[in-house]
């Protein structure tokens, strides 16, 4: 009993602490509120708005950021230099002063342990951060991206940095011609990416996991990741088909012709999904861009393009024969099952086309042939089974009738 | 002497042979417009016996489990001789059974052959149909496919409605909480043993009343005979009446044949209970009117729970349909019309709501 007494008397003094800061916290005034949210923009703030930032809601105020005294109703008093007021803060102070927290590991921990400080030192390395530092003030600072007074956290789907919006956040800038004029860099990237696979996996699928402008760019540190180095930024998804390329005669060459890797063939920010037709040499065809029709390598790609196509046809004619023994009631589910080994296959085969090699793609082609052959027998072979029934059917039935007809003439028989 | 007198004799000696058949001698089966439908309740006994026969070889290869269901189901399906046939005919028998039980009953009503002293046998029968479609409940079950495990899943939730007993008796049918491999086994035991128990002690007994009873016919039909006895037609049951039925069971036999031939039964995809339920799932077509009849009904109606006022409503209904026989009248020239008209209400209601049900989404 005297142990419980001692643990209590000795959790007095914290108790009494807490509740203190509690009763302090419920009576914190904001007087700063009372006042922008009757101001029009850009000097208003509604308390409704400000009610959603995550900064709000984890207990800080207008004066964590501007300074003041928001105990103040004298709007004088509340917004004196006296008092620390620094009023708008100026766009080339506001990393710096964003910084000053989240930069501060032993802060930021008592909020979030797992959130990371290095975003200022990244933001440092960035295009945006540089040229800032070199005085040129249109360029994204942390507010431009996060938002100002209602930034909520990346996991919130409204806010701009989630990653289904990060592509128009980006695009606000970058897709706006005037805006970007100074800088001679092209302004098609947000109509491109909208027509890629990229973003119809993001935006359509619901595949968080699909890449957006920051998955290849980088966040804080963005940047454009350079002609030699596009294969790593696809490898960090792409990998079978990084480690192919890494194999293959196209790299050195590639490299010799100061080509971007992955982008010669696949383009950058509107990726459509790959066909076989890229093997081609029709409109979607890639390598008679640089080939010559009848050399060496134009035969390679007739034969890797002719290997697809074989396998492609084998199964869609393996599943053809299934999907009618399928409604003719026959049971081939472990054929069905057998088909996506094929389709296995085919998407293997299409990896390894990365390589270049007729003979690594060869190999997986007459694995998925073989696998397509083995199940369009069974489906086949339960076509076979289906007509047998049927004539079995039908001689049953005709038994039947006999019997019936047998039973009638005897019935008339014994009545007469 | 041939080998059948032979062997009659000897029958003769040993169980008086002659004497036990000699009422199916006498039996006669009246000769009418409307005689056909006394076939139905021969036919719907073939079903059975084919549904008994056809189920007896797949306990051969069926094994009852979560685990294994499904795929002893695929097994018979593809690698047992004839699996597919009998599987085929075992599933079609059931769904023609729950059909001629269905017509039977219906027929039975609108020929008032439940009227005294018939009563008892149309109570034994309106239980037997309410045992084949628990027959049919619990064999949906046991290939362990996703339709079968969410109409399952469904089915015990509206029996888990019921006030007072509702929540016990669900999970006695899950065997726990959920629909699991437990449900599988505890369906089995009752598909396999419990019910083809009851269900030929109750089969004996009705085809026992029909003997002892004899056949009814139409009460306008008993009055005018009973008038004028020179106008009664009858036809000999034995060898008669059994030989058209015979031909009647051929007809099914070749129908069965034809649709598991033509319609092998479905085997679907086995039951993953961690995937969300199909969506427009539906059970099986003779509980539709019931299911779609559950889903109209507002969720409170006045302070009754809708669900919970619909379940009581169907077992009112089903203890009134029990019980029909008894608020018929005696006299055959003073039928009660009323109960006629229930019939044909219930017949329109049934077969309305499960069109409607079908097409429903």
């Amino acid at each position: 009993m005297t142990n419980i007494w001692a643990v209590i008397l000795a959790r007095l003094p914290l108790a009494a602490l807490l509740l203190a800061c509690s009763f302090a916290y419920a009576e914190t005034k904001n007087s700063c509120l009372d006042c922008h949210s009757a101001l029009p923009d850009p000097l208003g703030v509604s308390q409704e708005t400000f009610s959603h930032d995550i900064h709000a809601q984890k207990g800080l105020t207008c004066a964590s950021c501007h300074g003041g005294d928001p105990t103040s109703d004298d709007a004088d008093k509340a917004m004196s230099r006296k008092a620390g007021w620094k009023g708008k803060i100026d766009r080339a102070q506001i990393p710096q002063l964003c910084g000053s927290c989240h930069s501060d590991p032993s802060f930021m921990r008592t909020f979030n342990p797992s959130l990371r400080t290095d975003q200022l030192s990244q933001y440092k390395t960035s295009v945006h951060g540089k040229r800032l530092a070199a005085g040129d003030t249109k360029v994204a600072v942390c507010t431009d991206c996060h938002s100002v007074h209602d930034l909520r956290a990346p996991s919130n789907l409204a806010s701009t940095v989630n990653p289904v919006n990060v592509a128009n956040t980006c695009a606000h800038c970058h897709a706006d011609p005037n805006y970007m004029s100074a800088y001679k860099i092209p302004t098609n990237q947000f109509a491109d990416y909208s027509q890629s696979v990229h973003h119809s996996a993001l935006a359509v699928r619901g595949d968080l996991s699909a890449p957006t402008c920051t998955t290849c760019h980088g966040n804080h540190g963005a940047t454009p990741p350079g002609v030699a180095k596009v294969q790593n930024v696809c490898s960090n998804c792409h990998t079978f088909q990084a480690q192919m390329y890494e194999k293959s005669s196209h790299k050195a060459a590639f490299a010799a012709a100061s080509l971007p890797g992955c982008v010669v063939c696949h383009s950058n920010h509107g990726i459509r999904h790959p066909t076989d037709a890229m093997l081609g040499t029709g409109p979607a065809a890639v390598c008679m861009q640089c080939h010559t029709p009848g050399d060496a390598c134009d035969q390679a790609r007739a034969g890797l393009q002719s290997g697809l196509s074989r396998l492609d046809e084998a199964i869609k004619g393996a599943d053809q024969v299934l999907g009618v023994a399928e409604s003719s009631g026959m049971e081939v589910s472990e054929a069905r099952l057998g088909q996506d080994q094929a389709r296995d296959s085919l998407t293997k085969a299409r990896v390894t086309i990365h390589s270049f090699r007729t003979d690594l793609v060869d190999q997986d082609i007459q694995v998925g042939l073989k696998v397509a052959a083995k199940n369009l027998q069974a489906g086949k072979q339960a076509m076979v089974e289906r007509n047998h029934r049927r004539v079995g059917l039908g001689i049953s039935l005709v038994a039947i009738a006999l019997v019936l007809l047998g039973l009638r003439l005897y019935i008339k028989q014994i009545e007469s | 002497m041939s080998a059948w007198h032979s062997l009659r004799d000897w029958l003769n000696d040993r169980l008086e042979w002659d004497d036990l058949i000699e009422p199916l001698r006498k039996k006669a089966v009246p000769l009418h417009g409307l005689s056909y439908w006394y076939f139905l309740g021969g036919i719907t006994l073939f079903l059975f016996v084919i549904q008994v026969l056809t189920g007896i070889l797949l306990l051969l290869y069926y094994r009852p489990g979560a685990n294994e269901a499904f795929e002893s189901v695929q097994y018979i399906m593809t690698q047992v001789q004839f699996g597919w046939l009998i599987r085929s005919v075992h599933a079609w028998s059931a769904n023609l059974m729950v059909f001629t039980a269905f017509a039977h009953m219906f027929s039975v009503l609108f020929l008032k052959a439940y009227r005294k002293p018939r009563e008892l046998t149309c109570v034994s029968g309106v239980i037997l149909l309410f045992l084949v479609m628990g027959f049919g409940f619990s064999g949906y079950l046991l290939p362990w496919n996703t339709l079968a495990f969410f109409a399952t899943k469904v089915g015990t939730d509206i029996a888990g409605q019921v006030p007072v007993i509702g929540k016990p008796l669900m999970i006695f049918l899950r065997g726990g909480e959920e629909v699991t491999g437990a449900t599988l086994t505890r369906f089995f035991g009752f598909h396999v043993a419990v019910l083809p128990g009851l269900a030929t002690l109750l089969i004996l007994l009705h085809v026992l009343l029909v003997q002892r009873l004899g056949i009814s016919v139409p009460p306008k039909l008993e009055v005018e005979w009973n008038a004028n006895p020179a106008m009664k037609r009858e036809m000999k049951f034995f060898p008669n009446f059994m030989l058209r039925e015979l031909m009647a069971w051929y007809v099914a036999l070749g129908v069965l044949g034809a649709l598991a031939a033509i319609f092998p039964w479905n085997l679907g995809v086995k039951a993953d209970p961690f995937v969300p339920a199909p969506a427009g799932i539906k059970p099986e077509w003779y509980f539709l009117f019931m299911f779609q009849t559950l889903k109209m009904i507002p969720s409170k109606v006045w302070f009754i729970d809708g669900e919970v006022l619909g379940v009581l409503t169907f077992g009112v209904i089903g203890l009134v349909w029990l019980l029909l026989p008894f608020f018929e009248s005696e006299d055959p020239s003073r039928t009660k019309r009323w109960i006629t008209g229930l019939a044909i209400f219930a017949l329109a209601y049934v077969a309305g709501m499960s069109v409607y049900g079908h097409l429903a989404k």
